[in-house]
């Protein structure tokens, strides 16, 4: 039985195998979504590669955010298709872990950090259970790993932005995904934190696992990520960044708001820098 | 007295003793159920669903008078309050989004229009020839006088019941109040949790209708819940101290009604919790009003001390009387104005430090460390112990306070 996806794309006359798109970690087709009568997303295709660190880029309500919501559900789709590992997202959950936009929560909330990491494990747990020993080891370790061990009994709101996030990001970890989506991780975050954060995002993709994030700031693309997909409510352009992310395609992408000096500047003259 | 007494312990005879546990059982299922409702910030529906009983009792009265029976029969009455506060919640629900209205106006309006039309349904029964329509109007504010063991049975029982599925949807409702489109994401049911959790406070409202009364149910819903937000930073902790001053009001509350039968059982239980509120609101560690205040007066005797300091290695003169007063307190100048041995020596470290700031500004580009820079932490809390003999380096080693000259302003 084929999955409906694959129809869809086959009727379009796009030629994607099966094999891309079981092995792909997310996978959209024809994706619309809209606030209102206003679309923020349009019939967007994307295939993101496996074990692989991949960026979302576009200008502000390009419907980045957007897209990653509408793949999870988390906003309603019009129409389109999100396939996680070649399967329905829905009967996928337990492999993806995501990373919300750091002022979706209250931080007045009564709770700590390593009890914003337990989180991620609840659903480990039946709902008599307790959470024992080791659910707290794991949260523990998800902590250490952000570097942030020694904040486990601080209360959330009393994190700076750049602490807040890495416990978001020790939550993900600890639910121990094999697909990372992040929304705007490094939004409002000091150096020292966006470094801690692409350490691990590298590590992740080192254990072979695939890395998804919403990211804004262009002049570091090349230097984080493999593969690119540029919006701006349709999909202009996607694939390795080396490819795709050129001065045209981001003039394609950004209209008139991105100076062509600056461009020069973001994108690698010749052979990108590999990371 | 002795009778307060008595029924405190369970002694003033069966049927007190019997109300004062099913109140306690309440007050228990109300905390627990009002934690989650505080969390989701939803305490208002919860006065929407409360109001909206009142037509639901009236008609089920109305109904099972109609039906031949005498009319006050509670289960009945409790089936008949739930039904029409579903129809209440919905509303909300309804208005919230075929609408533009906010939630607060779609509130609003869903109280006013079903209390109104449950006063009027209840002004109608009191014409009604049958039935037995007296102290109805208990529904209100709540009555213990003269409770029949089968509806503090049901009270019992519904409230175990309430605190039992409280408990198991505990963490899935955490995690909801805290970060809803975390919890999509991670394939929870928001909607369904959600629904639930509005099904448990009207469970609570309604089993709740007999002792609290339905103008009052909201509070013993949020007042445990805020009060246990004072203590604690932890939703689990908060969640176990609001049942149980949820249960402690119950409990006091129907004990002191059973020894004055003539006040209602409602106003008094959500007095005895607004108790535990002031005392948490007052004296909590942390979050209350007096540690806030200790808290207040501790920094602004370090700002003087360390504003005191630096005036005295400067040698400039210091007017503030609350400096000059802290100054003494801590035995660094003497009464006449004076810097003592310990003044100068602190007063000389003091001026040292800011020169190493200053220094640690030219050497680090660093925001993040010289960023910590308050006038108030110490260089040592930020910098390693060689990177401040660097510091020492640029500046020439520590100064000294001039002679003994008065500072203090005459």
């Amino acid at each position: 039985m084929t999955h409906p996806a694959l129809e869809l794309a086959a009727r379009d006359g796009r030629h994607i195998s099966g094999a891309d798109l079981a092995d792909s970690p997310l996978a959209v087709r024809g994706l619309t979504v809209s606030y209102g009568q206003k679309p923020a997303v349009f019939s967007l295709d994307a295939t993101f590669p496996a074990e692989a660190m991949s960026a979302i880029v576009g200008p502000n309500g390009a419907g980045k955010s957007t897209m990653l919501k509408a793949a999870l559900g988390i906003v309603p789709r019009l129409s389109g298709e999100v396939t996680v590992f070649g399967r329905p997202v829905e009967k996928a959950r337990d492999r993806i872990a995501y990373v919300p936009q750091r002022a979706s929560v209250d931080w007045d909330f009564p709770t700590t950090a390593i009890d914003v990491v337990l989180m991620g494990l609840y659903r480990d747990l039946s709902l008599l259970g307790w959470v024992r020993t080791r659910h707290i080891e794991a949260a523990r370790a998800a902590l250490d790993r952000v570097g942030m061990a020694d904040f486990a009994g601080r209360q959330i709101g009393q994190l700076s932005g750049g602490q807040q996030q890495r416990v978001f990001l020790a939550r993900a970890l600890a639910q121990n995904a094999d697909l990372y989506l992040l929304d705007e991780p490094f939004a409002g975050v000091d150096a020292a934190t966006e470094r801690a954060i692409i350490d691990v995002l590298k590590s992740l993709k080192a254990e072979r696992r695939s890395v998804i994030a919403v990211h804004h700031d262009l002049a570091t693309v090349p230097d984080y990520f493999d593969h690119v997909l540029l919006i701006n409510v349709r999909r202009i352009a996607e694939g390795p960044v080396a490819d795709v992310f050129t001065a045209e395609n981001l003039q394609a992408t950004y209209g008139g708001r991105l100076a062509t000096a600056h461009l020069g500047q973001l994108v690698p003259a010749s052979a990108p820098r590999t990371t | 007295m002795s009778g307060l007494l008595d029924a405190l312990l369970l002694s003033a005879g069966y049927n007190a003793a019997l109300v004062a546990i099913g109140a306690a059982l309440l007050g228990f299922a109300a905390g627990a159920a009002g934690t989650f409702l505080f969390l989701r910030k939803r305490a208002l529906v919860s006065d929407a669903v409360a109001h909206a009983t009142l037509p639901g009792v009236a008609l089920a009265f109305i109904a099972m008078v109609a039906a031949g029976a005498s009319g006050r029969d509670l289960l009945g009455l409790l089936a008949g309050s739930a039904l029409s506060a579903t129809l209440g919640l919905l509303a909300v629900g309804w208005i919230t989004r075929t609408t533009r209205l906010s939630e607060d106006a779609a509130i609003g309006a869903v109280l006013s229009v079903f209390f109104g039309f449950g006063v009027v349904l209840l002004t109608v029964i009191q014409t009604m020839s049958a039935g037995r329509q007296a102290g109805l109007e208990s529904f209100l504010l709540g009555s213990t006088a003269g409770m029949l063991f089968a509806d503090a049975a049901v009270i019992a029982v519904g409230g175990a019941m309430t605190v039992a599925a409280t408990y198991l949807l505990r963490r899935p409702m955490t995690v909801v109040a805290f970060d809803p489109d975390y919890a999509r994401a991670a394939g929870y049911d928001v909607a369904r949790i959600d629904l639930a959790m509005m099904g448990l406070v009207m469970a609570v409202t309604v089993i709740g209708l007999k002792v609290v009364g339905l103008i009052l149910i909201v509070a013993m819903l949020i007042i445990p819940a805020v009060t246990g937000r004072f203590w604690t930073e932890r939703s689990e902790h908060v969640l176990w101290i609001a049942s149980l001053t949820g249960a402690a009001s119950g409990y006091v509350g129907a004990a002191i009604s059973a020894t004055a039968p003539a006040l209602p059982t409602g106003p008094i239980i959500v007095l005895v919790a607004t108790g535990f509120f002031v005392v948490s609101l007052f004296l909590a560690p942390v979050r209350g009003v007096a540690a806030a205040l200790v808290r207040h007066r501790r920094f602004q005797h370090r700002v003087h001390l360390r504003q005191g300091l630096l005036a005295l290695a400067r040698a400039e003169p210091i007017h503030d009387r609350f400096t000059l007063a802290t100054l003494a307190r801590a035995g660094l100048i003497r009464p006449d104005g004076v810097a003592t041995e310990a003044g100068r020596a602190q007063a000389a470290k003091a001026a040292r430090d800011e020169h190493r700031w200053d220094a640690a500004r030219r050497i680090h580009q660093d925001t993040a460390l010289t960023g910590r820079y308050d006038g108030l932490t110490p260089i040592e809390a930020v910098f390693t112990a060689d990177e401040i003999a660097e510091f020492d380096r640029l500046i020439e080693g520590p100064r000294i306070v001039a002679a003994s000259e008065p500072v203090g302003a005459r």
